[in-house]
């Protein structure tokens, strides 16, 4: 834009100085409110990465506001009711637990013992409520070391070869 | 063998790649004529040597030879032969390979097709690519060398990434997003070139470079659409645009190349906006380096980022060297990147073409911040955030909707200056029509302000672009007595570059309609059944379990549900959820059923199941319209092919003859005072907007 205003000042320095000025400074506040807003709405989207310890270190400040919390789900306490949909684990990372209320299935590979990302929001009540539960796993896969079983135990009554 | 094969190929690449730029740059300098031709000579020869080296990386592949490394890595004895193929830009190394190998064709085709061409604009540019060439050399036989010998060799490998081999789409979007992603390279090798040469005040090399920047975008374009086509049948859940990173990554130069389309033509019309355009092109190039830095380094974690090494350091050093190089060539030439012309009034095309690029630099900048804030959140506060959706939605919705609304404003604005008249006619049909389909959302319950402010200016583009064909083609039955399918034939042969841009306008607004629909009346449902038990989704709509199924293949296991999908109890369709379990991960990959019509998609996915077969856990998705932003990605392209294809000598005589013809356009008259003007500016009539 600036080319433009530069330009066109320089073909027209007699005929319009004064209205390119108030163009260009048009511009300017027009550029910087916008990276102001974009600033600000960046500052208010902001999903933060806790673990466990380090969203009950935040306090209040962690209280509604957007989180994802990764941990382990901790064994026996996984609640799955299959007709509602309803789901509540706990999840850890070894020194602190919080628990989790999440709707809808969960991804095939979860158990206990696994490691999760739960995104959603922590509430007063100490609850987390989540609305997308992941499975954690390595992206850099590798070929399987023999001896160990293939994980996903696929049950095999399933398999008609 | 073939590992020795492929690397000395890579290698005598790059020795080539700096013979030709020594050799061409003092040939340039000295003007001597045999040293610019021998140099050209290299061009040629490096696509032969990285046609055999990625020939042989192939021929790796389907013989499976473990001991490349390359093979070792994403090879396997069990994945079928079409995707042991296709793992060729499975991973980094392969897709860096795949990357030279179409870079050097690139090249190799610049070379060819302006081998007639005289002065240093060519040459220049080719010594451009030749370096950015050596470039990915150097990452082949260094940080990503794909053929690197693996002692002892072992008997089978993983396979590649089960995500990327669980669908026919993996050999469709990357080859895209290459062809798009490397195409805008030349661009800027042109204006690079014609920095160097002296040749930037020329209207010559923009007239090229509209050209190809034209047929990359084209490949953008699909490669994207065809990754959220992929994401949509693959990841499951439903969606196919995420704002994550990597798509950010390919659709960041996209817009910038999207907003160098369009002011490119204010440039050819008016002379003005020069150095706003090289800086377009220079930026489109930086974003597809930033994007490949950020999808290749391993700094992002997704399906795209393969490893993390040292790849990343060598990226930031070419983005580094890129910018310098081009700050100091477009600052040196600032005179010469001068305006001529300048605005007339607030109601014209230019003006319109100028707000277009102030968006879309504005969304450029609102994707960019949002991709690259976590990484400086990281680096510098050290604290691990992501950006959410919210944001990209927030910021994006309003330019998205604008941008529309200019959709249609452009076609119908006469370049310079427009009367009170023109705009009168040109507004009463588009806005009477905004104005009905605005009136009957709210009427029909829809609430949200972007979905209908979406669907109103999406149908007053619409309008405005295509009266432009019909105004066009009944002024001609009028004229030449030609019945209106041939006449309409004839208007855009005659003026292919602006029909092709309003084809492509139509199909933008299809795909507009398509994610705005799909957003806005997305139903989705989710429960567990056990076979036989029916499920109701929406209205009339339920869908039963038949049964669940298992089977056992070479690369993997596959559950599956029968699902029968009923409209009041009576049966329309079948689908088959299904989830993969490939050996390698550990993770099964979902693989939802799609059953899909015009007017929307049921999507299926099979979310969990009881490991006896007794339920299974569906959700449901019902997404209107969805396929419309397949087609009208399409129709993008058929539009770009229209308006990139060359005209044929005949067909620029008969448009030589027709010229005459008062009015190409009827409701679109008023773009006649502008064609006239601009005659004085371009040689020829032929092209208008």
């Amino acid at each position: 834009m600036n080319v433009e205003s530069k330009s066109a000042q320089a073909s027209s320095r007699k005929s319009m100085p004064l209205q390119k000025r108030i163009a260009i400074g048009a511009l300017i506040v027009l550029v910087s409110a916008f990276g102001y807003l974009a600033y600000g709405g960046v500052e208010d989207n902001l999903v933060y990465f806790l673990t466990p310890m380090e969203l009950a270190a935040k306090g209040d400040n962690a209280i509604d506001r957007p989180v994802r919390l990764g941990g382990q789900v901790v064994p026996g306490s996984v609640q799955w009711n299959a007709t509602a949909l309803d789901l509540k684990f706990r999840v850890t990372d070894g020194t602190r637990e919080i628990l989790v209320h999440s709707t809808g299935a969960p991804p095939q590979m979860f158990r206990a013992g696994i490691g999760v990302v739960v995104e959603g929001k922590y509430r007063r009540s100490g609850v987390f409520e989540s609305h997308s539960l992941m499975v954690k796993h390595s992206n850099e896969y590798r070929a399987p070391t023999p001896g160990t079983a293939h994980p996903s135990r696929i049950d095999k009554t399933l398999i008609r070869s | 063998m073939t590992r020795i094969l492929g690397i000395t190929t890579i290698w005598i690449a790059l020795g080539m790649a700096a013979l030709g730029i020594v050799v061409g740059v003092l040939g340039l300098l000295r003007k001597r004529q045999e040293l610019v031709a021998a140099a050209l000579q290299t061009v040629y020869i490096n696509f032969v040597l990285l046609t055999v080296s990625m020939a042989a990386m192939i021929y790796g592949l389907v013989t499976h030879d473990f001991s490349i490394g390359y093979v070792a890595q994403v090879g396997s004895r069990s994945t079928p032969l079409f995707y042991t193929v296709i793992s060729l830009w499975g991973a980094l190394e392969g897709s860096i390979l795949f990357w030279g190998w179409v870079l050097a064709m690139y090249s190799a085709v610049v070379v060819y097709a302006n081998r007639k061409r005289e002065g240093g604009l060519i040459p220049w540019s080719a010594v451009v690519l030749l370096c950015i060439g050596s470039f990915f050399y150097i990452l082949l036989v260094g940080p990503a060398n794909p053929w690197h010998l693996v002692t002892p060799v072992l008997a089978d490998g993983p396979g590649p990434n089960p995500l990327l081999q669980n669908h026919i789409l993996m050999a469709v979007h990357p080859p895209l997003l290459y062809l798009g992603y490397v195409g805008m390279t030349v661009p800027f090798a042109f204006a690079i070139g014609a920095l160097l040469s002296h040749e930037i005040h020329s209207d010559d090399w923009i007239k090229l470079t509209r050209r190809w920047t034209l047929s990359a975008w084209a490949f953008l374009s699909l490669a994207i659409v065809a990754g959220m086509w992929w994401s949509y049948e693959v990841l499951g859940w439903g969606g196919y645009w995420a704002w994550d990173p990597v798509e950010n990554a390919s659709f960041m130069p996209w817009l910038t190349a999207t907003a160098f389309l369009h002011s490119v033509m204010v440039q050819e019309r008016r002379g003005m906006l020069k150095l706003w355009n090289v800086n377009l092109i220079v930026s489109t190039f930086l974003l597809t380096i930033l994007g490949t830095f950020l999808t290749r380094s391993g700094i992002i974690s997704s399906v795209h980022a393969f490893t993390t090494g040292t790849i990343g350091y060598y990226f930031l050093a070419f983005i580094a060297l890129c910018v310098v190089v081009s700050l100091v060539l477009v600052a040196g030439n600032s005179e010469e990147l001068r305006s001529e012309g300048r605005l007339d009034a607030a109601a014209s095309r230019e003006t319109v073409f100028l707000f277009n690029n102030l968006f879309l630099t504005g969304f450029t900048f609102v994707v960019v911040l949002g991709t690259l804030f976590p990484l400086v959140a990281e680096a510098f506060k050290g604290v691990k955030v992501t950006v959410g959706a919210p944001f990209f939605n927030k910021m994006t919705l309003p330019i998205c909707v604008s941008l529309l609304f200019l959709m249609g404003v452009g076609p119908s604005l006469p370049w310079k200056v427009a009367t009170r008249e023109q705009l009168r006619r040109a507004f009463l049909l588009p806005g009477g029509v905004a104005l009905l389909v605005a009136v009957t959302c709210v009427v029909s319950g829809m609430r949200d302000a972007y979905g209908i402010s979406a669907f109103t200016f999406a149908s007053f583009a619409l309008v405005c672009n295509v009266r432009e064909y019909v105004s066009g083609a009944m002024a001609r039955t009028r004229a030449h007595g030609e019945v209106f399918p041939v006449a309409l034939v004839r208007l855009v042969a005659g003026n292919r570059r602006r029909y092709g841009g309003y084809l492509a306008h139509i199909g933008i607004i299809l795909v507009a309609v398509g994610i705005t629909a799909s957003s806005s009346f997305r139903f989705e449902r989710e429960a567990t059944l056990a076979p036989g038990q029916v499920m109701p989704v929406k209205g009339d709509l339920s869908v039963r379990l038949k049964s669940m199924w298992g089977k056992e293949e070479p690369q993997r296991q596959v559950v599956g549900a029968d699902v029968e999908l009923l409209r009041n109890g009576v049966v329309i369709g079948t689908l088959d959820p299904r989830m993969n379990f490939y050996r390698s991960q550990d993770t099964p990959v979902p693989t939802p059923a799609v059953r899909s019509r015009p007017a929307g998609d049921v999507y299926i996915n099979l979310m969990a199941f009881t490991e006896n077969g007794q339920s299974a856990t569906l959700r449901v998705i019902l997404e209107p319209f969805v396929p419309w932003i397949w087609f009208g990605a399409v129709v993008v392209a058929l539009g770009a092919v229209v308006s990139a294809w060359p005209s044929s000598r005949r067909s620029m005589r008969r448009v030589n003859a027709s010229a005459h013809v008062p009015s190409a356009s009827g409701a679109g008259g008023y773009s006649i005072p502008g064609a006239a003007v601009s005659l004085q500016a371009s040689a020829s009539p032929t092209k208008s907007s």
